[in-house]
């Protein structure tokens, strides 16, 4: 019996060793490596997915062609990717798991802001590139020369949400619902109810309620806002959040309007909400329907591949790891050390002043944030996204 | 008005929160073990009741589809649904907890079995049917009433209406039924009871159906709720559950359903009068304050029958 207890230890131990020496094989000199930390699992899975469809097809692209040409020399491109599970702890785990098993020369992602930003002091500590495709949050790329992002900001898209609801629903008082444990919604929260209060006057944002991220009843907490009167009610939160809020407040007799943020643009927020969302606007990074030149060509072959219309978050992964492409390619040589090709790639990044992204036009100026347009959308009776209004900084 | 409102939001959480809870203290009334697989044996029943109702609708693309009416899909829904959840349950029992009893382990190696059995479920869930989610179809056309300021839609109605006569039935089985009789004689002695002539397993067996019934029953009436459905969301709910049923004194059927609505109130009402971050913190310390002052939970006895 004791025997036997031993035999199935090193058995078990054999097997164990023998995975970490697997992960250990594989290089190759004519490969570029590139490491995404998406949101595979958890709470936003098709945020997650969304990203890794959109790397898969760009990659395709590249390989397809012989390779990315970095100073007369093509290399391969090979994307490895980590599942967060959409938590702040495994986005620093997924992190440090590709700068220093998988040895990336850049990360894209985490996406939300809950990861992006505990993934990137991870990756500047390690003085590795990383660019958030979708995390709005100041604090990601904060203080942080490493870390880029493809998307516009909060302090920008809060207004931007203020602005348009004062003027669409000819608004006086609002209501918050935001989730406290996520950095974007409680983030945007705030910046949203300075901005409504600078405009409206105090008091004028008559609830500011918040709830967990693993909550599924919102009834208390809309109970006091549905009391409040509120003119509309502003709701940062994620898809799947958002289609309970609407409906539990519909139950609750509540009738106006909602405005959202960029968090609710998912191809599954319709499949989850249904009709309950239609009518309803928020603020995004690009509007699918009636999109144009190269992102309309984005959108039509990333339909034809996985048959459904690409979320924001799946054009702002194809910018965001055009971007890092394209600094590779100006670094001018791929070094064999990885921490100077590294080095070399975050100059290039923090290079680049203007970049021509399918989700418009990126100024960077040298903090690693893009200045670019949001645009609001309404969410039309067939569930598209139909463009409404553009502003830009 | 709005605290009203208030009551019956709490009443309605708080009625879930009592069904999970009852199955938690069902089996340890009986066993003495800490079924923690029960928060995911609840998201497992929302999941089944969500496989059934389209396959008898017929939506989502699921072409093998009855093609049934919402009522009659309903109606066929929830006795098919508690069926296949407390099979789940009698699983369970037969695979994981009676094996380690057989060998006579000690119960703290069961709960870690229960803890395990849990993670087993969610996860391979996650595995079979991938992390994204499912929206439940509408069952039940949605009517709110309104008076003065007060909404409520019937199924809220529902729910609480559920609750209690879950309550009365499991009440009745439990102090009146024979078989009741049996499953407080082997919460009494677990070793004298075989020697009456009383089949343990069985008794066991028909525990962990009864339990897992109801969970089965939770699951759908909160799928039907709340429509989004997550291998996840059982373990939360789970949790505040078995704290419920611990407040209320595990092992009683009223504690049980005291703890739940209980645990409702003190939710919604710390909400309704605070900020809405302090929720859990001020929950569960007046529920701690509640342990403090009768460690045994309000209907908990030390150390005689429970059940």
């Amino acid at each position: 019996m004791k025997n036997m207890t031993v035999k199935v230890l090193l058995a078990v131990l054999a097997l164990a060793l023998g995975a970490f020496a697997l992960t250990g094989c594989g290089k190759d000199g004519d490969v570029i490596k590139i490491g995404f930390n998406l949101e595979l699992t958890g709470d936003i899975p098709k945020v997650g997915e969304a990203s890794k469809f959109a790397a898969e097809m760009l990659k395709e692209d590249i390989n397809a062609k012989g390779g990315l040409e970095v100073g007369g020399k093509k290399y391969k491109l090979e994307f490895v990717y980590q599942d967060n599970e959409a938590k702040a702890e495994s986005a620093v785990n997924a992190a440090l798991k590709l700068i220093t098993q998988d040895n990336v020369v850049a990360i894209i992602g985490p996406n939300s802001s809950k990861q992006a930003i505990p993934a990137g002091g991870a990756c500047n500590d390690n003085q590795t590139p990383m660019v958030s495709p979708w995390s709005t949050n100041p604090d990601t790329t904060k203080d942080r020369p490493w870390v880029f992002r493809a998307a516009f900001l909060d302090p920008f898209q809060g207004p931007v949400a203020a602005n348009f609801a004062a003027k669409q629903f000819g608004a006086k008082t609002s209501a918050v619902l935001f989730d406290i444990a996520n950095d974007y919604s409680k983030g945007l929260a705030e910046i949203f109810k300075t901005e409504w209060e600078k405009k409206s006057g105090a008091g004028t944002v008559v609830a500011f309620e918040s709830h967990g991220t693993k909550d599924q009843d919102f009834s208390a907490q809309l109970t006091k806002i549905v009391a409040a009167k509120p003119d509309f009610i502003f709701v940062p939160d994620n898809y799947n959040q958002v289609a309970l809020i609407i409906k539990q407040a519909r139950d609750l007799g509540y009738k106006g309007p909602f405005m959202g943020s960029d968090a609710w643009g998912s191809a599954e927020l319709m499949t989850l909400c249904g009709k309950e969302c239609i009518g309803q606007f928020f603020s995004t990074h690009y509007a699918a329907a009636g999109a144009q030149g190269a992102t309309k060509e984005f959108i039509d072959r990333y339909n034809e591949k996985y048959k459904y219309v690409p979320d924001d978050v799946a054009a702002l992964t194809w910018d965001a790891t055009r971007l890092v492409l394209q600094a590779i390619q100006e670094a001018g040589k791929v070094e064999k050390d990885i921490k100077t090709e590294r080095k070399i790639v975050r100059d290039a990044l923090a290079n680049i002043k203007e970049f021509a992204g399918i989700t418009g036009t990126m100024k960077f100026h040298g903090t690693g944030d893009p200045d670019k347009c949001a645009v609001v959308v309404q969410i039309s009776p067939e569930g598209k996204f139909e463009f409404k209004e553009s502003v830009c900084p | 008005m709005e605290f009203f409102q208030h009551v019956l939001n709490a009443l309605q959480f708080g009625s879930f929160y009592a069904l999970i809870a009852l199955g938690y203290t069902l089996v340890y009334g009986v066993l003495r073990l800490i079924n923690f697989a029960h928060g995911d044996i609840f998201m497992v029943g929302a999941y089944i009741a969500y496989f059934v109702a389209i396959m008898l609708l017929g939506a989502d693309g699921v072409a093998a589809g009855a093609g049934l009416s919402p009522g009659l899909t309903l109606a066929i829904t929830v006795p098919v649904t508690m069926i296949l959840t407390s099979l789940v349950g009698v699983t369970l029992e037969r695979t994981m907890y009676r094996p380690l009893r057989r060998k006579g382990a000690d119960r703290l190696y069961v709960v870690i079995t229960a803890l395990m059995a849990g993670l087993i479920l969610e996860n391979g869930n996650l595995a079979l049917l991938g992390a994204s989610r499912k929206s439940f179809p509408e069952l039940l056309q949605k009517v709110v009433w309104t008076f003065g300021g007060v909404s409520v839609t019937n199924l809220k109605v529902i729910v609480i209406v559920a609750a209690v006569v879950v309550f009365g039935l499991l009440q009745f089985i439990v102090t009146r039924t024979k078989i009741g009789m049996a499953m407080r004689g082997i919460s009494y002695d677990k070793f004298a009871i075989p020697l009456m002539g009383i089949p343990l397993d069985t008794i066991i067996v028909f525990t962990f159906i009864l339990g897992s019934s109801m969970a089965g029953l939770a699951g759908i009436l909160f799928a039907m709720s709340y429509p989004i459905l997550e291998p996840y969301m059982g373990a939360l709910i789970g949790w505040k559950a078995f704290i419920a049923a611990v407040v209320g004194g595990i092992g009683d059927i009223r504690g049980a359903i005291v703890g739940g609505f209980l645990l409702g109130f003190i939710e919604i009402g710390v909400v309704a009068v605070f900020p809405s971050t302090l929720r859990d913190l001020f929950a569960f310390s007046v529920l701690l304050g509640i342990l403090w002052l009768k460690p045994t939970g309000l209907f908990g006895v030390a150390k005689t029958t429970k059940i």
